[in-house]
């Protein structure tokens, strides 16, 4: 089975590499440390999610990714002449991260996300390109561009670019301490939080004025991360997100979807200096002030029914109150996630089950199971209806259509 | 003919609670360790899911979690004069299989054996005498004692987040906890349970008549916890599903829920699933283990060689490893030679049924391991001077959960099918309860586990053949013990008693324990016991063997915690001890 990842509204497009060897060897003194820096910097921006396949060599490409508009492969990015990166050079690397076009003139489709990408500093970018030169050189032929007419003429990118993306490297805000700089730095450039995290419009390009306001893909919803007390993580502390990135669960949540990969490849290896920074940057961002909306009435027809459903399959784990357990139950109360418009996530997860990921520090992964086998579409409604309205949380009703929808398109 | 494997420092036989505490142990040390399971892997995230776990059908009545018979069983009689048949469906017992071994169905009920119990040869003869004890039993000292128990309890306790209140806290007794415990160095991990109806009803009757009742030690916790490996686990649901059942809330503690998620992270260990120990291979001088030869499910034979080996199997397979590999000297009856098979015990059931008018116990709210019990008839805790017998039971009140198929609480005289037995289901369901009492097994000299001469394995191996019955000594304790269970009953003013002592010859039909235990007992003389005070072989000192298999005699107590700690302390000395200067830790 192909390894694939879908991707939403957000992504279109790949790295395609060219003729002419011009390798940007780092030797001499330097090199140990560049090295090591480059590693780092790797891991920070998890470029093994797509680029290293399961049971494939590290970076040697095959992840697929589906968008909207069709499958992207990410390339193999080992130093190999014929299959990989060999015959690029440090500057057609930091065309790639800088500008998404790659040697020769190819515009790269935005599932490498370089709208990310091109706020990281060129320092970082020869780093990084150091390190992928010390790997091992695997031959693996990827085609990337898999996308139908007239998806894959990167001509179209031309006017994509023009609407979608601004580029140039991070430039730090005075006003700010350090620490938000440092963030501000990783969550908008290397990090690439907003490629799962803000919504895309209908071209698959970020909407930047809802930027990490949470948006759907891979039939997952990857929920608000601004400072909105309702919707995002507004109520968690800086050392709760530390804890989540760090370890994969803190008192409210456990990571578990494309999220739990995110920590287990990326974030628990970050240094303790970058994940305070991207903590306080996310805390002193967007949606502070956010109100919640009112929840639904607790007479509510659908709210009784799922009530009850809630008694008998949630509640044994979740507890009555909604409080979970840490670390081990996911909170529903006053969850992110719980009070997003959007519900993707909570169907998905009530349908299909879903395992946490696992870390050195969290090491217990524990499993929702699914209920698709036992529970109607009509329940699903009614029980999220009913979480997504009670202790605390208000959010709009789940209709039973959308499960349906939804359970139609994850059968395999 | 087997393929040789490339060497390892240590395999371990077995991945229920005795051989993963072992393994992450070892692991930690940094030795390389490769481990066996005949039966395949269980976690709790994929087999014990809430959506489908408590399912009474698939696991109570058709046993999922059990060794199947056809893959391997024993053979049972009473007495050596006998021809054993084999169990073709398991009832007295419950073997269990695949990764946490019994430990994933078992019900949590866990114990600290008392000091007395390490040394109860020599205990009893003190106080009462040589001439006081039955001539029919071999009761022997375990070669340890208390004080280098406890510490390894406590590992345990920490490791599987136990709940219970301490009643003896560095020798201070505690109201409200056991006060016939030993010293504990720490208090339970978690707190006691929330108590049911039943056992509130009992507690309080129990107190009345002066005993000192305490809710029953549990590893079904009582809130959330963080184990000693960093292994989360849940607040017990009260659901009912445990004993015959995985645990899909993570209270449980069980090898899969506390300690493989750390165990399977390291790179210095492996788990070799469905794959069958076929028996320990020893050098040419039989004083040395090689390591083990297995097979897989293609039924190829693989060796894997080892400096270290670790039989960590059940009580059946840890004796019938031993007699197939040639470990040891199989035990004779007759002659009370050799010590592989010695000191088989087990458990011995009695229980007071009783039914009321005017209560409801909402008896599907329950668990395996939730209760309240009292100490005060068990072991040598009451004075047994001219009673004719030794031991004792633990007396409690323990609703596992009335499961919807099982549970049918009717009197005696209900026929067993038509309108009058649903008419008595339906007016005893909810207004029933059982007082039980399990109690001591005391080995004797025609007790013993050997290799069957006729019946064998698929792989044309013999089964393990089972000489068991009551002994006289277990018969009297048991109607002295259900006496006194009964008047506690006849105190809590039921409209009907039923009293069931154990009487009459062991039987392999209805469910009794899985307590099954000795075979390959530990103690300080190599001539009564096969292992020494570290579980280590008197005769190849670089294999240990470690389970219920150790112990020589069987207390009223239930297993598991003790297997736990006798686990934390063979690890501590092969850590502490025997990696230092491989070879005999005690001079026999």
């Amino acid at each position: 089975m192909p390894v694939s990842k879908r991707l939403g509204g957000a992504a279109f497009a790949a790295l395609v590499v060219a003729a002419i060897p011009v390798g940007a060897q780092v030797t001499g003194d330097a090199a140990f440390s560049q090295v090591e820096k480059g590693r780092d910097l790797a891991v920070l921006g998890d470029c093994a999610a797509c680029h290293t396949a399961p049971g494939l060599p590290p970076f040697a490409g095959g992840v697929v990714l589906q968008t909207p508009f069709g499958n992207l492969v990410a390339p193999n990015i080992t130093p190999d002449i014929e299959t990989g990166v060999g015959r690029l050079s440090l500057q057609d690397f930091q065309s790639v991260m800088s500008k998404g076009i790659g040697k020769g003139g190819y515009h790269l489709y935005g599932a490498m996300p370089f709208t990310a990408y091109t706020k990281v500093s060129a320092q970082d970018n020869a780093a990084i390109w150091a390190y992928l030169q010390t790997l091992e050189p695997v031959k693996n032929k990827i085609e990337p561009n898999q996308l139908p007419f007239p998806f894959n003429i990167r001509a179209s990118l031309i006017g994509w670019n023009l609407l979608n993306f601004t580029q140039g490297e991070f430039k730090p805000d005075p006003k700010q301490s350090p620490d938000w700089n440092r963030g501000a730095y990783i969550v908008e450039g290397l990090g690439h939080c907003g490629t799962c995290h803000t919504p895309k419009n209908l071209i698959g390009g970020d909407k930047n004025s809802q930027f990490l306001e949470g948006a759907t893909l891979q039939g997952w919803f990857a929920p608000n991360i601004t400072a909105d007390p309702h919707k995002g993580i507004g109520a968690w502390s800086e050392d709760e997100i530390v804890q989540y990135l760090k370890t994969g669960a803190n008192r409210f949540d456990i990571a578990s979807g494309p999220m739990a990969e995110v920590v287990e490849k990326s974030s628990q290896h970050w240094s303790e200096a970058d994940l305070k920074a991207v903590a306080v940057y996310l805390k002193a961002g967007r949606n502070g002030e956010a109100k919640a909306p009112a929840p639904l009435p607790a007479g509510d027809k659908l709210m009784a029914a799922g009530q009850a459903v809630f008694a008998d399959r949630c509640m044994g784990c979740h507890v009555a109150t909604g409080a979970g357990v840490p670390k081990l139950f996911p909170r529903l109360a006053q969850a992110p996630l719980v009070n997003s418009d959007d519900p993707t996530t909570l169907i998905r997860v009530v349908l299909a089950g879903s395992r946490a990921g696992t870390t050195r520090a969290a090491s217990t992964g524990p499993a929702m199971p699914s209920f698709a086998w036992n529970l109607s579409d009509q329940d699903v409604a009614a029980v999220l209806t009913y979480v997504r309205n009670s202790w605390g949380n208000a959010a709009p009703a789940v209709s039973a259509k959308d499960v349906a929808s939804l359970r139609t398109s994850l059968q395999p | 003919m087997a393929t040789k494997l490339p060497s390892t420092d240590v395999v371990v036989v077995g991945l229920g609670w005795a051989g993963s505490i072992i393994a992450n142990e070892l692991t930690d040390q940094g030795l390389e360790v490769v481990a066996f399971e005949r039966g395949p892997w269980r976690e709790t995230a994929r087999d014990f899911n809430i959506a489908s776990a408590p399912d009474e059908l698939r696991y109570s009545q058709r046993q999922e979690l059990m060794l199947q018979t056809a893959q391997n069983t024993v053979t049972a009689r009473n007495t050596p004069s006998q021809t054993a048949l084999p169990m073709r469906s398991w009832g007295s017992f419950h073997p269990g299989n695949g990764t946490g071994g019994a430990g994933n169905h078992w019900a949590g009920i866990t114990f600290r054996f008392q000091p007395e119990e390490f040394r109860l040869k020599s205990h009893l003869t003190e106080k009462y005498g040589a001439g006081a004890i039955p001539a029919e039993l071999t009761l022997q000292d375990w070669g340890t004692d208390w004080s280098e128990m406890e510490p390894f309890y406590t590992a345990f306790d920490q490791l599987a987040g136990l709940s219970g209140r301490a009643g003896n806290l560095k020798g201070q007794i505690r109201e409200g906890g056991n006060p016939f415990e030993g010293p504990r160095s720490e208090e339970y991990p978690t707190g006691p349970m929330r108590q049911p109806y039943g056992p509130t009803l009992f507690a309080q009757a129990a107190k009345d008549l002066g005993y000192k009742p305490f809710p029953v030690p549990s590893a079904l916790i009582s809130e959330a916890y963080t184990n000693s490996l960093g292994i989360t686990m849940g607040p017990c649901t009260f659901c009912g599903f445990c004993t015959n059942y995985g645990c899909a809330n993570y209270s449980k503690a069980s090898a899969i829920t506390t300690i493989l998620p750390v165990l399977t992270r390291k790179s210095n260990f492996r788990a070799q699933t469905n794959s069958e120990v076929l028996r320990v291979t020893l050098d040419a001088t039989g004083k040395r283990a090689t390591g083990v030869v297995y097979v897989d499910t293609s039924g190829k034979e693989w060796e894997q060689p080892a400096d270290l080996v670790i039989v960590t199997a059940f009580t059946f397979e840890n004796v019938r490893l031993m007699l197939l590999s040639g470990v040891g000297t199989p035990y004779d009856p007759e002659t009370q030679t050799g010590t592989t098979g010695r000191n088989y015990a087990y458990q011995t059931a009695n229980s007071v049924q009783l039914f009321f008018d005017d209560k409801n116990f909402n008896p599907f709210i329950g668990a395996g391991a939730l209760g309240m019990g009292i100490d005060d008839f068990n072991n040598d805790n009451f004075d047994h001077s001219g009673l004719g017998f030794f031991g004792g039971g633990s007396i409690r009140v323990t609703p596992i959960g009335a499961a919807p198929i099982g549970y049918r609480p009717t009197p005696p005289g209900t026929p067993l099918w038509g309108s009058n037995w649903k008419r008595q289901t339906v007016k005893n369901y909810l207004s029933s309860m059982s007082i039980g009492c399990e109690a001591s097994s005391y080995t004797t000299r025609t007790n013993y586990l050997s290799l069957d001469p006729t019946y064998t394995d698929r792989l044309g191996r013999p089964l393990l053949r089972i000489t068991f019955d009551f002994s006289q000594n277990d018969l009297k304790m048991s109607q002295y013990c259900t006496d006194k269970v009964a008047g506690i009953a006849k105190a809590m003013n039921p409209r009907q008693q039923v009293a069931h002592p154990m009487t009459g010859h062991w039987n392999t039909g209805p469910y009794q324990s899985s307590h099954v235990v000795g075979g390959f007992v530990m103690g300080a003389d190599p001539k009564t016991s096969a292992v020494n005070k570290y579980l280590q072989s008197w005769d190849v000192p670089n294999l240990f063997v470690v389970g219920a298999s150790a112990f020589p005699q069987n207390p009223g107590y239930n297993p598991t915690g003790t297997v736990g700690a006798l686990a934390f302390k063979a690890a501590d000395a092969i850590r502490r001890l025997y990696l230092k200067n491989p070879g005999p830790l005690v001079s026999a």
